[in-house]
């Protein structure tokens, strides 16, 4: 042994200690400081929440279920916070739909009023008092014209039954579900439209969470809970209702291949593959994701394959986005990750190529810097500084209690277990008043358009620590500018309004599909043009857009599409693909405005 | 000398390598736990390479490489990161801790378990312990453990494996009388992957556990009282937190009496 070669280890020890540290402060993910610049000259934009100045008020109230569950209720009863966008009343202006989850509450339908505030009208069209027990709570609200009207329906899911209700004419709401044949209870946590066989109608995902044989509160036993907090394979079913027209629908799942019972909490769907066919991500709560390619109105489940459904996490959220303006969807799941508890990290899936017949994806999360979100839930991509990139913008927190009381210990020990110990409520130590990661920081996710994300959240006014569920953005003033709600658990509904610096320039599309309520099937496409895909060109980029059923985590976005375009922009062209088939073109549209584009007929 | 040929023997070192490696291959073949091959292999690939440059400093040769493809397997599985460097810094100062940290030519810490506790403690931001489960199914856990406990009686160590299960759950009753939490709930962790390796190659290390099979009954006692305690204390990761603090005393204490036993042996010729 060479005489220096044990003070030689010592230091060589001590820089391998300090490791660690180094990289936290001085490597490539070390944390941007806040600093007291103006977000607007730094980042391009900065937020500013308004709901009550914007007249809403809704404070989000939990469920009491079966008393069986008393000991660990903040933990089971910790959903039903969502909120969706819709112009209701078809007037041009994005209106806000919020659902409550306390048995006897109400859910909110704010109108737009076009001039910065909002009315109260859910009680006025029937869409208030949707909560008991006899029914089940709302979970979320999906919209689509699913009889090809010119209105946007309302399919809302609880844990419970699920409703239809059509709109006639923004005025009132008639309940249909009956006639549609939906299920008489079941336990959804997602839904979405979307028009899987290309008909022209849209259809109907609905993804269950716990079992549908539960009725939450009536339990026979406390055996409701996962079987595994990675492999579960005793949650709800799956639903694919198919619309046959004149308000009726066809449960289809099993024969087009929809078969599972993982515990679904988001789903999304998109044209991944460029076949016009709408193929459908589900992200699912202790279990692997799974996504299923489209093969001509039958599903095919690729998620191992693909890439995407190999390593379990705790997927709550499914959102797509063209995020490196590739004319690419990437998809965002959002998984939990507490520091040296566990350290899931949420997955950004980045296409890497594969085949027509079988996409695939590489969890790029990590390296673009939107991997650690806390206990992340809803997601959302959207240009929130109109500089030609898609942001992302995270809410978080599971249930936020006690400060100084922590319910990760008992937690991680359960969740570890076996079958046995996981699966039975009753061997859950009592949660009390204590918190599971709560009281988060949100994350909103500025992308640089070279790979990177850095989280802008503080400095731009996403300040709130809040239970957050989900997100929603929407354009609520019509100035080209994304703006943010959010709906959080057991807490206020938060609409975060975005002023985005002078000279960013902007586009946005309304898209409507062909199809008439006496259309026939296949001719033409569904009227709220969901599946339609616009691509913009312009400054030597491109990117892609897709008009969505609902995505997120129980939440959906404005239906128009919103393109940042950055300082001097001018937009070449613009391709829109219809679900039909059909291609509109648009060449040099004027900039800093919305174009309506109805499907050529 | 016989004039009998040598018969061909099995080198029990390389037990314990394969026991490690058959939880390895049931565990990503059956549910794909771990976080990446290429992860666990840098882990591994770490451990080996600066075995061999500090055997070879430090003692002139090239030294058995069992315990630290061990060392490197057991990081490469314990470890959760999504960073990668993770899995080679755990390695390095595992290994490194054997050859620097020494009393009288011990090293008194597991060293997987120093590295462990390292970086869970200083990098909590970038790394957690493993946590996922062995599936729905009893069969793989079974599995692995009627074949570590053939393996690890082979190696004459199940004495000790099995004292510490026994007090795992024992104070596992305690906690469930002191928390009002149901028995199931405490017994539960010992159901998971983690602790197969725990009490298969963490606890057994012959090199940093005391020679006589009282004193590592006794050790493994007091590390499963401890564990109770700290997780009475709700240390998520308290078997690690625990081996790291009592291994190294009892290591000591065992030294001290050997050096005691010398002076007397000394003084008495």
């Amino acid at each position: 042994m060479t005489r220096y070669a044990k003070p030689l280890l010592a230091v060589v020890f001590v820089v391998l200690l300090a490791t660690p540290f180094l990289m936290r402060h001085f490597g490539p993910r070390a944390p941007v400081t806040a600093t007291n610049g103006d977000p607007l000259a730094r980042y391009g934009f900065a937020l500013t929440e308004v709901a009550k100045g914007a007249g809403i008020y809704f404070q989000h109230e939990g469920p009491t279920l079966d008393p069986k569950l008393n000991h660990i209720m903040p933990q089971v009863a910790s959903m039903g916070a969502a909120v969706s966008i819709v112009d209701v009343d078809a007037d041009g202006h994005n209106d806000l739909y919020v659902v409550n989850s306390r048995e006897g509450s109400f859910n909110r339908l704010y109108r737009n009023r076009g001039d910065g505030t909002f009315e109260e009208i859910a009680e006025r069209l029937g869409l208030a008092d949707l909560n008991q027990p006899e029914t089940g709570v709302s979970m979320g609200a999906v919209w689509g014209d699913y009889d090809n009207d010119g209105y946007e329906d309302l399919l809302l899911h609880r844990w419970g039954k699920p409703e239809l209700f059509h709109n006639d004419a923004g005025t009132s709401f008639a309940r249909a579900t009956d006639v549609a044949g939906l299920p008489p209870w079941a336990n959804i946590n997602t839904a979405i439209w979307l028009d899987y066989d290309k008909d022209g109608r849209l259809d109907l995902f609905m993804g269950g969470y716990f079992s549908e044989a539960l009725n939450l509160w009536k339990l026979a036993d406390t055996k409701i809970m996962p079987e595994s907090f990675e492999y579960a394979n005793n949650g709800g079913r799956k639903y694919l209702y198919r619309n046959l027209g004149g308000g009726r629908f066809e449960e289809v799942s099993d024969s087009v291949g929809l078969s599972s019972r993982r515990w679904a909490l988001a789903a999304v769907a998109a044209d991944l593959r460029g076949t016009g066919y709408p193929d459908l991500f589900i992200a699912n709560d202790y279990g692997v994701s799974e996504l299923f390619v489209n093969e001509g109105g039958r599903y095919r489940e690729v998620g191992r394959e693909s890439g995407v459904g190999y390593a379990p996490k705790s997927g709550m959220n499914a959102s797509v986005g063209d995020v490196l303006n590739q004319g690419k969807f990437a998809i965002y799941v959002s998984n939990i990750s507490e520091e040296g508890i566990l350290l899931q990290g949420n997955n950004l899936w980045m296409p890497t190529g594969g085949t027509p017949k079988l996409p695939t994806y590489e969890n790029l999360a990590r390296s673009m810097g939107v991997d650690l979100g806390g206990w992340s839930f809803g997601a959302q991509f959207g240009d929130l500084n109109n500089d030609g990139f898609l942001d992302l913008y995270l809410v978080n927190g599971y249930v936020s209690a006690s400060r100084n009381e922590s319910y990760w210990y008992d937690y991680s020990k359960v969740a570890g277990g076996h079958e046995v110990v996981i699966s039975d409520a009753k061997n859950w130590p009592a949660m009390g008043t204590r918190s599971l990661a709560g009281y988060q920081q949100k994350k909103v996710w500025l992308n640089d358009g070279a790979g990177r994300f850095i989280d802008v959240a503080q400095m731009v006014g996403a300040s709130d620590r809040y239970d957050g569920r989900s997100v929603a953005l929407g354009d609520f003033s019509g100035q080209g500018t994304l703006d943010v709600v959010v709906a959080n658990q057991r807490g206020p509904l938060l609409f975060y309004r975005n002023e985005v610096a002078p000279g960013r320039r902007w586009i946005a599309f309304s898209l409507e599909g062909g199809c008439t309520a006496s259309s026939a099937a296949g001719t033409c496409s569904n009227r709220s043009a969901i599946g339609a895909q616009v691509e913009v060109f312009w400054n030597g980029q491109r990117q892609i857009q897709e008009v969505s059923g609902g995505s997120g985590f129980c939440s959906q976005n404005q239906r128009r599409l919103h393109f940042g375009l950055g300082a001097d922009a001018k937009v070449d062209r613009v391709v829109v693909r219809w679900p039909s088939g059909k291609r509109s073109e648009l060449t040099g549209p004027e900039v800093n405005r919305a174009h309506i584009v109805k499907e050529p007929v | 000398m016989s004039g009998a040929r040598p018969r061909l023997q099995f080198d029990k070192r390389y037990l314990a390598p394969i026991l490690v490696t058959m939880v390895l291959v049931v565990g990503q073949i059956t549910f794909g736990f771990l976080e990446s091959w290429g992860k666990t292999m840098l882990a591994i690939a770490a451990a080996i390479a600066i075995e061999l440059v500090l055997g070879k400093l430090f003692t002139g040769k090239l030294p058995h490489l069992a315990s630290a493809y061990i060392s490197g397997i057991s990081i490469g599985m314990l470890v959760r990161s999504p960073e990668i460097w993770p899995y080679a810094l755990c390695s390095a100062i595992s290994i490194s801790s054997k050859y620097l940290i020494r009393v009288d030519g011990r090293h008194l810490w597991n060293p997987s378990n120093l590295g462990i506790v390292a970086m869970l403690v200083l990098a909590a931001d970038t790394v957690a312990g493993l946590s996922v489960q062995w599936g729905n199914t009893l069969l793989p856990m079974v599995t692995v453990w009627l074949f570590g406990a053939v393996i690890i009686n082979a190696l004459g160590r199940f004495h000790i494996t099995l004292t510490y299960v026994v007090s795992f759950l024992a104070f596992a009753a305690v906690r469930a009388a002191v928390t009002g939490h149901p028995l199931i709930a405490e017994a539960a962790p010992i159901t998971g992957p983690m602790y197969q390796l725990y009490i298969f190659f963490m606890i057994t290390d012959p090199k940093t556990t005391v020679r006589t099979k009282q004193g590592q009954m006794l050790t493994v006692v007091v590390v499963a009282a401890v564990e109770a305690a700290l997780r009475l204390m709700q240390f998520v990761h308290a078997p690690y937190y625990a081996l790291f603090i009592v291994g190294p005393i009892a290591n000591l204490i065992e030294i001290a009496n050997d050096r005691k036993k010398r002076a007397q042996a000394v003084a008495a010729a």
